[in-house]
């Protein structure tokens, strides 16, 4: 039979991978499609991995589906970033607006595990005040959510992960110390360092979700620097390797390459029913009394509209109107340079130092909210790409410029865009291998986010130049992350789901990924993806018990 | 041109390392299944490859005194596999289409402008019509719509330099460690490297960094 884990499933026959060992397996409880489990969720994230382990530990039944192949990193990850490509969501999706987005190996995953596969393990927390960033800021939308609370759960997800960070955080309310202790700071990350010194600014060694002290089957990081291409040595603690073997030693079913197709209602359309998937070419249908749906801001919208029916015609939890709209990604614009000294950024992890001060100062800003600037560490293939594209350079001139790649720096931002309801994912007429309408995902920058993108490249033109660095260039076009598209909210009016995860329309329906969000910050949304999916399994228990599930 | 390129890593080569600790198994397989790619096309028609094979000469030239690099049939490679990036420009048709469309373009653009082909036509000129490409200026009918700029960037230029900075060859030219996994790297602050880094030459050190990359593993 074929090991390939991109063809055939690995998880079953009462059997999961080991990930932590070649070949391995572990015993996984398996459930029938008949069986009526208390939760089948969509998509094995940072939220669906991470609550489909909350939601098992408390008790319930719980059978977790993802598109992606199980991966075994030691066995199946290589130094290689075109082979690592395989990690990504590459099923076509049709960008446009006036800025289309660039989605694939940036910001979209397919694998158990998601995204946090090949995520670059910044964990940040956001600061206190986006939490009520219409009320406290004026500008987007207030969450349902109080951020003390957030906070006890972000300090629960950094433990769970084992975070390596600074003993002193300088920005927001003091916070205990991070668990593990923080990372050697490579040349690239020296550089932002000394930058912000020059500019009087505080920085930090960056908190990352790789091991900086082993810990269980897991050594600390080797500095092997591929990790955005996938972690082969099982430093990263992503959801793979840390939620969902918890997920199953606590009676979890994970099922692999189970591409969910359809969100089933009962006849009045009151309730939802369970999940049709396809696996191993046939279409098939889990029964559940409660579907989470968990595929992150562009599949999560896009599984709701292809779940219409006669009586939810504009798709699932869509009374709103709201899914699908205000997609938000985050600024991730940088500036570039020489440096006389070798630094040889492919080295350690892309972004091992940062500043967070244009989060938290708000003096001097024409714009609504904050970025963080991190350094970087691109693979030689994304960067002689990033530099034909958006520096035109190409023939001789390109193969020169590439010559420098052990003495080119970089800094790069993390930086907040608004909500704007105009950013939205919709369906496509074109069909994806499973005959589902594909994913239109359209996006146009709005003139805060302009405003906010010119404050950081002079921020960051400041900095380089105060280390010395030469030939600095900026790179404009570029953005990470998803998020909106199923935002949180008071009022089922103006929002999709309730600060518990649970969409207003129909009771038995949640969604907790990324797509919850009403604002994005300027942060990394990982750790509050996390942070959301474990309040939302404590809430979910809390109502089961009260008998209001 | 590529005769008189700056050499700052002689003697380096990344594939000593195959053997080392810095190469498990799956990226030995990986590589090697790379570097068995032969340089002709398995995708596209031979008039589509011999423009294609032109256009990467001009996009990433290389030197007459190493083996080239078979960046043409890595693009092929790509389309054979129909490896797409997961999103695409709403202005641009599907990998494979975009590619055979564009090619034919370019080379219908040839034959307009100069009475020939692309591959005919000497460097300057194939350069200025990429150039033409590149500022969207490009509107033969055998473009059927696409915009020669978007092509041009979110296919042409990604996908030949990503191809070429894809091969071992390519790390070697720029010092890059190349695999990584599981020994990783320990020396990380300015200037430093550790014995399983490429040496680069300061001018005038050639003869001793080449010896001294050449025990690199």
């Amino acid at each position: 039979m074929s090991d390939d884990p991109q063809q055939t499933p690995r998880a079953k026959d009462g059997r999961a991978p080991d990930v932590f060992h070649e070949g391995g397996w572990i015993p996984m409880r398996e459930y029938r499609e008949t069986d009526e489990v208390d939760f089948v969720l969509v998509g094995t994230g940072a939220g669906g991995g991470t609550l489909a382990c909350r939601l098992a530990e408390a008790g319930f039944s719980v059978v977790a589906l993802d598109a992606g192949p199980y991966w075994r990193p030691l066995e199946d990850f290589a130094s290689d970033e075109v082979e690592q490509n395989k990690l990504y969501w590459t099923d076509e999706r049709i960008c446009d607006g006036e800025n289309p987005l660039q989605l694939g190996s940036n910001n979209s995953g397919k694998s158990v595990g998601g995204s946090t596969v090949h995520f670059a393990m910044v964990s940040l927390r956001f600061r206190p005040e986006w939490f009520k960033a219409r009320s406290l800021l004026g500008y987007g939308a207030d969450w349902p959510l109080d951020w003390r609370e957030m906070w006890h759960y972000y300090r629960e997800v950094e433990q769970a992960l084992k975070i390596a960070g600074p003993v002193t955080y300088p920005w927001g309310p003091k916070r205990p110390r991070y668990p593990y202790r923080p990372h050697e700071v490579n040349a690239a990350g020296l550089v932002l360092a000394k930058g912000a010194e020059a500019l009087g600014i505080d920085w930090v060694p960056t908190p990352l979700a790789t091991l900086s002290a082993p810990r269980g089957n897991s050594p600390p990081c080797v500095y092997r620097g591929f990790c955005t291409i996938g972690c082969s040595t099982n430093a990263k603690q992503s959801a793979l390797i840390t939620w969902i073997p918890r997920a199953i030693r606590a009676g979890a079913e994970i099922r692999d390459l189970a591409m969910v197709g359809r969100v089933e209602t009962d006849r009045d359309g009151g309730r939802v029913t369970g999940v049709r998937y396809q696996r191993e070419g046939r279409w098939r249908f889990q029964r559940a009394r409660n579907v989470v749906v968990a595929g992150y801001a562009i599949e999560t919208p896009r599984l709701l509209l292809n779940s219409a029916t006669d009586r939810w015609p504009d798709g699932l939890a869509n009374s709103s109107g709201l899914v699908g709209k205000n997609l938000m990604v985050q600024a991730n614009q940088a500036v570039w340079g020489t440096m006389d000294e070798e630094i040889r950024w492919y080295k350690g992890p892309p972004s091992l130092a940062l500043t967070e001060h244009w989060n938290y100062e708000d003096d001097g800003k024409d714009f609504f909210g904050g970025y963080a600037i991190m350094s970087q560490g691109p693979l030689p293939a994304l960067w002689a790409s990033t530099q034909a594209i958006d520096r035109d350079l190409w023939g001789e001139a390109l193969i020169q410029e590439m010559q420098k790649y052990n003495h080119q720096v970089g800094l790069k931002i993390v930086g907040e865009m608004l909500p704007q309801e105009r950013n939205r994912v919709t369906l496509a007429d074109e069909t994806d291998q499973y005959g589902l309408p594909i994913a239109r995902v359209t996006y146009s920058w709005c003139d805060n986010d302009h405003r906010l993108i010119d404050h950081a490249l002079r921020s960051m033109t400041q900095a380089m130049q105060a280390v010395g660095a030469r030939e600095l260039w900026e790179q404009r076009n570029d953005t990470c992350h998803l998020n909106g598209t199923a935002r949180m909210g008071d009022d089922p009016r103006s929002s999709v789901v309730d600060a518990d995860c649970r969409s207003w329309d129909i009771p038995n329906l949640w969604i907790c990924d990324g797509s919850v969000f009403p604002t994005v910050g300027g942060v990394n949304p990982s750790l509050t993806i996390q942070a959301i999916a474990c309040r939302t399994g404590d809430r979910i228990k809390a109502l089961a018990a009260r008998g209001e599930l | 041109m590529p005769e008189g390129r700056l050499d700052r890593y002689p003697g380096y080569d990344v594939l000593r390392k195959r053997d080392t600790p810095s190469w498990n198994d799956v990226t030995r397989r990986v590589i090697d299944a790379r570097l068995a790619i032969s340089d002709r096309p398995r995708f596209l028609s031979e008039t589509d490859w011999a423009t294609l094979q032109a256009i990467c000469e001009r996009v990433v030239p290389q030197p007459p005194d190493r083996p080239a690099i078979p960046v043409a049939a890595l693009v092929d490679d790509k389309l054979c596999r129909d490896d797409g990036d997961g999103y695409r420009n709403a202005k641009l048709p599907r990998l494979r289409e975009a590619w055979q469309r564009g090619l034919r373009a370019i080379d219908a653009e040839a034959r307009v402008a100069h009475g020939t082909g692309f591959v005919a036509l000497d460097g300057d000129a194939q350069d200025a019509l990429l150039r033409a490409a590149k500022q969207g200026d490009l509107r033969h009918p055998a473009w059927e719509g696409m915009p020669s700029d978007v092509f041009f960037d979110a296919r042409l230029l990604r996908d030949i330099v990503h191809a070429y900075y894809s091969h071992p060859t390519a790390w070697s030219e720029i010092g890059f460690g190349g695999p990584a996994s599981p020994r990783g790297y320990v020396r990380m602050d300015f200037d430093r490297r550790d014995r399983w880094e490429a040496v680069e030459a300061k001018g005038g050190d050639e003869a001793e960094v080449r010896r001294r990359n050449q025990r690199v593993g």
